[in-house]
């Protein structure tokens, strides 16, 4: 059964590194590097990111080796995915109002 | 073993060129990828076209599958020929050949690269990690909760408090295990908060619509509001306007790591939806004496047609 130590919540208050980050994706932390080159992904530190991005990351990296997708168009979808969660949850936001 | 025609998965001919196989397996790949499709079946039907496209893409597994021969049907019973694994050097960990009785297709060509490049050699392989979005009530994401899921086995997990809609969990080495001294895959969970019929969030704050009379908003009152917590006296002051946000502090939800959001009241002003002739005759009382103008600003606004 798993404890709450080994639960980590993925929110905008905490980091992960690009160790992490690349464990997490499967990407290469040169790959990574040439996200953040791309403007696809910003660090918060000098190696280190919003643990909110990690799902996007996760999909985009899945995308990437199933399509097999050049880095140029892994960072376009990644920008795109998070645009998306980022509009989804705006969207769920104003229709889960109370009447 | 059950043979699988991966041409015809494909939809390509078994002679198609390499460049072919692979303009047809992106195009399949895009329209069935789990993360792209929300059709039903589509992860099976991509996982189908992706184990056609991982044989049929490298030429050594692709004239090992070529000898199979040709005279199977989809799914139908067959055993290679004789001295194939020999020739193909299928073989297990152990050294020993395969028996082909029990085994899948795919997972056998999947074999070929560890059994033939890297016999005997014991490759750590992580475990796989597994996603699944997860609905939580406001009050479970409050408080924390165990929820059952079910994976290869299935498993309780603990929700700590702190989750907010569209939050992330990772819950580290709760996913497949790893072969071999890999690491056990990780557990990554979508919170997806259930609608409450009172709150809506906005992160870990809470909007409340909060509707007060209109003399409770022209007066100031003590009025109770409920909180995820339990009912609090919130202090009206006098003169509230209705949009007004009323900010409880520390009475949203609960954030991971300590502390909690807010909680933000916003004022509605609300009639009587039936006026008793007491109430009637003081409203037409106020009428009268009132020299409010709640349109005043239309006055200062250029309208077309003057």
């Amino acid at each position: 059964m798993a404890t709450e130590s080994e639960a980590f919540w993925l929110h905008a208050g905490a980091t992960v590194t690009i160790d992490e980050l690349s464990t997490a994706s499967g990407l290469t932390v040169m790959e990574i590097r040439e996200l953040v080159e791309y403007g696809a992904l910003t660090p918060v530190g000098e190696v280190t990111f919003s643990a909110t991005c990690v799902a996007c990351v996760r999909q985009a990296a899945r995308l990437q080796r199933d399509l097999e997708l050049e880095i140029p168009a892994l960072a376009l979808v990644l920008s795109f995915l998070e645009r998306i969660e980022t509009l989804e949850l705006e969207v769920r936001k104003l229709t889960s109002k109370p009447r | 073993m059950k043979y699988k025609d991966y041409y015809a998965i494909l939809g390509v001919q078994r002679g198609a060129s390499a460049d072919e196989i692979k303009k047809a397996y992106r195009k399949a790949a895009q329209k069935h990828h789990p993360d792209v499709s929300k059709e039903a079946g589509a992860e099976e039907k991509f996982k189908e076209v992706a184990e056609a496209y991982q044989t049929l893409k490298d030429p050594e597994k692709r004239a090992a599958y070529d000898q199979l021969g040709t005279g199977f049907r989809e799914g139908e019973e067959f055993r290679p020929p004789p001295d194939w694994g020999e020739r193909f050097h299928f073989r297990q960990g152990n050294g020993e050949a395969f028996s082909f009785d029990d085994l899948d297709l795919g997972d056998l060509f999947e074999s070929l690269r560890g059994g033939a490049r890297q016999a005997g050699r014991q490759r750590p392989i992580p475990g796989q990690d597994y996603e699944a979005t997860i609905h939580l009530t406001l009050d479970e994401a409050h408080r924390g909760t165990e929820i059952d899921l079910a994976f290869e086995k299935p498993v309780k997990v603990r929700i700590p408090k702190g989750a907010a809609d569209g939050q992330r969990l990772r819950l580290r080495g709760q996913g497949g295990k790893g072969i071999n001294g890999g690491r056990d895959g990780d557990l990554y969970l979508n919170i997806v908060l259930h609608p409450h019929s009172l709150f809506r969030t906005s992160g870990h704050d809470l909007y409340l619509d909060l509707p007060l009379a209109p003399w409770e908003a022209a007066l100031g009152a003590t009025v109770e509001v409920p909180t995820l917590d339990g009912r609090v006296a919130l202090k009206i002051p006098p003169d509230t306007a209705a949009g007004r946000k009323l900010r409880l502090a520390r009475k949203g939800l609960a954030k991971p790591g300590g502390g909690e959001g807010d909680l933000y009241a916003v004022v509605q002003i609300v009639n009587p939806t039936v006026l008793g002739t007491r109430e009637r005759s003081l409203f037409e009382e106020l009428a009268k004496a009132s020299r409010f103008d709640p349109r005043a600003h239309f006055a200062a606004e250029k309208t077309h047609g003057d």
